[in-house]
């Protein structure tokens, strides 16, 4: 037994000697696990990063997105977060302000010619950036708007809202679709103040008043907000868009099998809808419902975490990553947005005459970002249940008065998220 | 002395034995029910670099605040008559002039209507300050009471007809028991398919049998349907388990019973009223125990099926909780539905056992 345990212990200093020579290692978590291509992307780029120095040796953890956010908070508890962390955008102020994050010390002219939406900042600083973008495009197609007189909109000159209802009632007055137009109410969760919210933005109302992030009260519930409630509500009481009970898979190829004759869908699904309808397909911008045409913005991004010992190393991986090849290379691999003009202009799906060159421009032209503060999950639980019961035909100012209340409540219980 | 030790020694090697299931049920059981006795008077957070703080019990305040407005008819302001609209019907302060910003009735800033009556020309209005948690306290009572006789008599029913020596008997029991084995995430998933609006199988099958009649409903999508649905689902999905505890029930009635009522001539009401049931008592007692506590905790099918939705129709207790604690990171409302439904679910139960209680007179 005491051979056993000194053998060990032998072991174990030759293990700490030999470390104590190589580079220092840094484990990175990452939320893709069971994607293939898009592991394939992120361990070439780490391959190159632990190549191209002998400082450090990037160490690559996944895990599925569904289970990413707990096992975070988890480690964050138990005080064994990795030094690289991956987080969603508008969830990086909650762990900023928790101090799961340090704000990054990249050289800023690494994401200078960046879109916004990648670029995270809470409370002035940098926290996190991320290597693309999402967008959202109103998909249909060409021949089914002529068919029914409807201008097709641009990014310039974009439906307003009585020009986009108009449209969705001659569409549904031809009686060839079962609903005009598929908002997506199957994707519950994140889907809802993403996709959502810039709705309610356009209209001039907001998730939470953003002069401070102290209240919801006047901004979720008030006339411009009741104005969006109103309409939303009629979208559903009109039969223009499936509820809440709509199937995953009629959200999934509704609009390919002429279900549905419009689509509010991201840029992740718009190659499947360039191959099924070629040039008939057409990606249209947000309607203006007054205070400019609006879509979501942020994706995922990289991030330091505070407990890291090597935040100098950490941060030099993520300014190794923001090199404009990655960036493309995660374009072409899983379809996203690639924030610079440059990656763009290499990409296979972003180059001018692309396929997808239009979502750049969307993503340039109407990004708004989520609310920036620590309590947005809580906010956008709040807003998801909202917006569905109003598409249930609950009342529309009680239930916008009921969400700005425990909005509001919810800021006060934390002391306004200010440490 | 020396068995004295002996005995001493074997206590020592008996906790030793039994240290590793009650140092599990301790961390695992124990622990987190003081905890959330503990949290329910804090404000804990899931995430927060803000310290734990005591509030007292105004979690439970929240949750359970209750009030009554009396909505009196608007009168003209200068006659002081009962003003009225072109129809010819009252018009009434909205509640929301009276709960929002009106510094004149503080205690109820921020409650929202539950339900009203009419009394008179005036409108009484029950608020609350957490609509709901109302709502999902009812529901939840709806649940329990439609699921405890029906689940416990379909099940008492089953037990009886399998109870017989018949060819193939077994392999009705496989069959009731097979939707308890089942993980009740799948089933749920399963009936999702079923319950679906357009192309769903009971939608189909309904339409099949009336002849193309009945007109598909969206059973999870409905208010007024979605509860039954769920209720539905969950007797068929437990009705297997209680069946095999009545049926062990029966097998311990003595068979010398029923041979002695069939030489008495007693007919089959007669054997079921005056031996089975007798003999069932103790069995009922704890099917309709383990029932009621089993449909307070109703949870899985809720959050597979509607979430909650549509407009509040199936909010349940514990779905508030883990939506409340663990989705909007407020650990301490969670808690505080916690503690809520242990004091329920016990308070029941005493009644459950008093009720059932043996009578020595």
């Amino acid at each position: 037994m005491k051979k056993l345990i000194f053998g060990g212990m032998m072991m174990a200093s030759l293990m700490a000697s030999t470390v104590a020579y190589a580079a220092t290692d840094l484990t990175m978590w990452y939320h893709g696990a069971g994607n293939d291509v898009e592991k394939k992307i992120v361990m070439g780029l780490i391959e190159d990063f632990n190549k191209s120095q002998a400082d450090f040796a990037v160490k690559l953890e996944q895990f599925p997105q569904a289970a990413y956010n707990d096992s975070v908070t988890a480690a964050a508890v138990a005080g064994k977060l990795p030094d690289i962390l991956d987080v969603d955008g508008p969830v990086m102020p909650s762990w900023a302000w928790a101090g799961y994050m340090a704000p990054l010390t990249v050289d800023p002219a690494a994401y200078a010619k960046f879109l916004p939406g990648p670029i995270g900042k809470y409370n002035g600083k940098v926290y996190s950036v991320g290597l693309w973008d999402a967008a959202v495009a109103l998909v249909g197609r060409k021949s089914v708007l002529e068919a029914n007189g409807i201008r097709i909109p641009t990014v310039d000159k974009p439906w307003t809202g009585e020009e986009f209802d108009a449209a969705l009632l001659k569409i549904q007055a031809s009686g060839k679709f079962e609903y005009p137009f598929d908002l997506g109410m199957a994707w519950k969760g994140e889907w809802y103040p993403y996709a959502f919210s810039p709705f309610l933005q356009s209209f001039g109302g907001d998730i939470v008043n953003r002069d401070g992030y102290k209240t919801a009260d006047g901004t979720l519930n008030g006339a411009e907000a009741v104005k969006f409630g109103k309409w939303w509500q009629s979208l559903f009481t009109r039969k223009l868009v499936p509820g809440t009970s709509q199937s995953p898979a009629d959200r999934d190829t509704g609009l390919a099998s002429g279900k549905y004759a419009l689509s509010w869908n991201g840029n992740w699904a718009a190659l499947g809808m360039v191959d099924k309808f070629k040039d008939d397909v057409v990606f249209m911008p947000a309607p203006d419902f007054g205070k400019g045409p609006k879509i979501g913005a942020a994706s995922w991004q990289f991030g330091v975490s505070a407990a890291s010992k090597h935040q100098d190393g950490a941060n030099k991986f993520i300014q190794f990553a923001l090199q404009d090849k990655y960036l493309t290379q995660f374009s072409d691999g899983i379809g996203l947005i690639p924030p610079t003009p440059e990656s763009a202009a290499a990409s296979n799906n972003y180059k001018a005459g692309g396929p997808m060159e239009v979502f750049f421009g969307l993503s340039k032209a109407q990004a708004t970002l989520r609310p920036v503060y620590p309590g947005y999950p809580v906010a956008a639980k709040v807003f998801e249940k909202a917006l569905s019961d109003l598409a249930n035909g609950s009342e529309v100012q009680a239930t916008l008065d009921a969400a700005a209340d425990e909005i509001t409540k919810d800021i006060e219980k934390n002391k306004n998220y200010t440490k | 002395m020396q068995s004295g030790k002996k005995n001493q020694n074997s206590e020592a090697t008996g906790w030793l034995m039994a240290f590793p299931a009650t140092a599990i049920i301790g961390l695992f059981i124990i622990v987190p029910f003081l905890l959330g006795f503990y949290f329910a008077f804090t404000n804990q957070r899931f995430i927060s670099p803000n310290p734990t703080e005591y509030v007292g019990t105004s979690n439970f305040h929240q949750l359970l605040d209750l009030g009554v407005l009396t909505l009196e008819p608007e009168r003209d302001t200068a006659t002081q008559e009962i003003k009225k609209d072109a129809a010819g019907a009252l018009t009434y302060p909205t509640v929301r002039s009276l709960t929002r910003n009106n510094p004149d009735m503080p205690y109820f800033n921020g409650m929202r209507e539950w339900f009203s009556w009419h009394s008179g020309d005036n409108i009484k209005v029950v608020v609350a300050r957490d609509v709901v948690f109302m709502k999902a306290i009812v529901n939840t009572f709806i649940f329990v009471l439609v699921v405890a006789p029906l689940q416990g008599g379909i099940a008492l029913l089953l037990a009886l007809m399998i109870n017989q020596k018949l060819p193939g008997i077994n392999f009705f029991r496989t069959i009731y028991f097979m939707p308890v084995v089942v993980s009740i995430v799948v089933v749920s998933l399963l009936w999702r398919f079923i319950y679906s609006g357009d192309n769903g199988l009971l939608n189909a099958l309904l339409g099949f049998f009336t002849f193309g009649a009945f007109k598909p409903v969206d059973w999870l999508g409905n208010p007024a349907t979605a509860l039954p649905s769920i209720i539905a689902m969950s007797i068929w999905q437990a009705v297997g388990f209680h069946m095999v505890i009545w049926l062990s029930g029966l097998q311990t009635i003595p068979v010398s019973l029923y041979e002695a009522s069939d030489i008495e001539g007693a007919t089959s009401w007669q054997k079921f009223r005056f031996v089975t049931w007798p003999g069932l008592r103790n069995t009922a007692i704890l099917v309709l125990v383990v029932i009621t506590m089993q449909a307070f905790t109703l949870f899985s099918q809720v959050a597979v099926m509607t979430q909650g939705g549509p407009v509040d129709s199936t909010q349940t207790i514990v779905f508030q909780a883990v939506q409340r604690g663990y989705a909007k990171q407020d650990i301490a409302t969670g808690s505080a539905i916690s503690v809520i439904l242990f004091a329920l679910v016990i308070t029941i139960s005493l009644i459950q056992r008093y009720l059932t209680r043996e009578s020595n007179t």
